[in-house]
């Protein structure tokens, strides 16, 4: 059997997701997904709330354009190393790693979906009444969703790549298999740790452009979606990904 | 801090290998996306289909994909070959959306004024398309320079050469001063190639800073008249 069918073999093969199993795949799965949502959930509730104000306010965007373009080039695995010298074995070095690279994907998106609304838009907001709380809660934040989503899909990407590589420094997580398989000299196992992190990247790809489109308001998929005469002036709503990431 | 000057020669070297191994990709991949941008661009269908798999590409982490390449083409698991061709595939998952989003950004006007003055498909593409094209292929490139240079370093966990063994050798050791200073290298790395792009793209379109200037003037006198 060829070494590709026998990773296959390996992965469908249920023995090897039992609990009984030396290494049960979906332990690993578990792991892996548990540190990308907890790395995920803390990078939303710190750049989120950051970003809005940069949006809202447009004071500090050229600080934050700053640190996002400087935490694209940051070496993944020497944030990792690093934090998991200083703060030794455990969950905290691979998170606050995890976090720190994902923080400048979040707080892109969260400023430019409030920054790619039209400003008459705001402007009419503000000229029919409405507070500055009612502005963003009601006008920015439904116009920037697709945006923010944008941004935590790129910071959700990085994440599950990132924490492959958490197994090296003895966290857990799929990257398990890839490097028990390397120490061993194991080509399976550690095809079987590349191929569930390939389709795990993948399946997250898809959740999230499929909840990309979702979340785009009722009134701007209308206007994108009529006869294409008239149109509101901000016919399109801005999705895609706030800015180009490259750290995975 | 000591670990840093008594190890001067070695750094030299992994940082060396560190640009054979990044340089190459960046190449390759601005190269090779030039005829598949314009085909995503071209048709409607092919720009669906193109645009999804670059996406999909860009998804898939890179340590998988170091892993998976060897195994595909016969290559060893730590033939630096690996990383130029999956580092490549990730500048092309980028590059070949900023080409098509680069060659649809130039003016249906100009394209059209092209052919009338008897500009063949050809002549049309390469000496008015992809020059107008330019500014947002640098962009584009721009991005794909800092990821693949710090991309470059995992290849480190599997023994492959470049600033990524800093890291390895460093955590095994705990020589904290050498993961600082091998982020350090790879963040100037990155900074550096990416200073001497933009300088290439200004002597290379000397148009689009004047085109700046003049569209940032052109701005304020509406502001004024308004």
């Amino acid at each position: 059997m060829n070494p590709i069918a026998q990773t296959f073999g390996y992965i469908l093969s249920p023995a090897n997701w039992s609990s009984t199993a030396s290494n049960p795949i979906g332990a690993r799965l578990g792991e892996h997904l548990w540190y990308t949502l907890i790395a995920l959930v803390i990078t939303a509730v710190i750049a989120i709330p950051i970003g809005f104000a940069i949006g809202h306010t447009g004071r500090g965007r050229q600080v934050a354009v700053l640190v996002s373009g400087g935490a694209r080039a940051l070496p993944t695995l020497g944030v990792l190393t690093l934090f998991a010298l200083l703060l030794g074995v455990g969950l905290e070095a691979p998170i606050l790693s995890f976090v720190i690279l994902a923080i400048p994907s979040v707080l892109a998106g969260a400023y430019s979906g409030f920054e790619a609304i039209d400003r008459r838009t705001i402007d009419a907001a503000r000229a029919v009444g409405m507070t500055e709380w009612q502005i963003v809660t009601q006008v920015e934040i439904p116009l920037g969703l697709p945006l923010l989503i944008g941004g935590l899909r790129a910071a959700a990407l990085q994440i599950v790549a990132t924490a492959t590589l958490a197994a090296y420094v003895g966290s857990g997580g799929l990257g398990t298999f890839i490097f028990l398989g390397l120490g061993a000299n194991d080509f399976v196992q550690t095809a079987v740790g590349a191929v569930l992190v390939v389709a795990l990247a993948i399946l997250l790809e898809i959740v999230f452009s499929i909840l990309q489109r979702l979340v785009v308001p009722a009134g701007v998929r209308a206007g994108r979606t009529s006869f294409g005469l008239v149109r509101a002036p901000r016919s399109r709503s801005a999705a895609g990904s706030p800015l180009q990431e490259g750290n995975n | 801090m000591n670990w840093i000057f008594e190890n001067l020669g070695p750094i030299g070297d992994a940082t060396l290998t560190h640009l054979e191994l990044s340089v190459p990709p960046i190449i390759l991949s601005f190269v090779l996306s030039v005829p598949i941008g314009w085909l995503a661009n071209r048709f409607r269908a092919s720009r669906a289909i193109l645009l999804t798999i670059a996406g999909l590409l860009y998804a898939v982490p890179s340590l998988p994909l170091l892993i998976l390449i060897p195994s595909i083409i016969g290559t060893g698991l730590r033939d630096s070959i690996n990383v130029i061709i999956a580092l490549t595939l990730y500048g092309m998952a980028l590059m070949v959306r900023s080409t098509a989003d680069a060659l649809d950004a130039v003016d249906v006007d100009v394209k059209q004024s092209a052919t009338a003055v008897g500009f063949s498909a050809w002549d049309r593409f390469w000496q008015v398309e992809f020059p107008l094209a330019g500014p947002i292929l640098l962009a584009g490139l721009r991005v794909v320079v800092v990821s693949t240079v710090s991309l470059v370093t995992i290849g480190g966990v599997l023994g492959i050469g470049g600033l990524g063994l800093l890291f390895t050798d460093a955590f095994q050791r705990q020589i904290y001063s050498e993961i600082i200073a091998g982020i350090v290298i790879v963040v100037a790395i990155a900074l550096v190639l990416d200073f001497l792009l933009v300088l290439l793209g200004r002597a290379l379109m000397p148009w689009s800073r004047a085109d700046r200037a003049l569209s940032a003037r052109a701005r304020r006198r509406v502001v004024v008249a308004s």
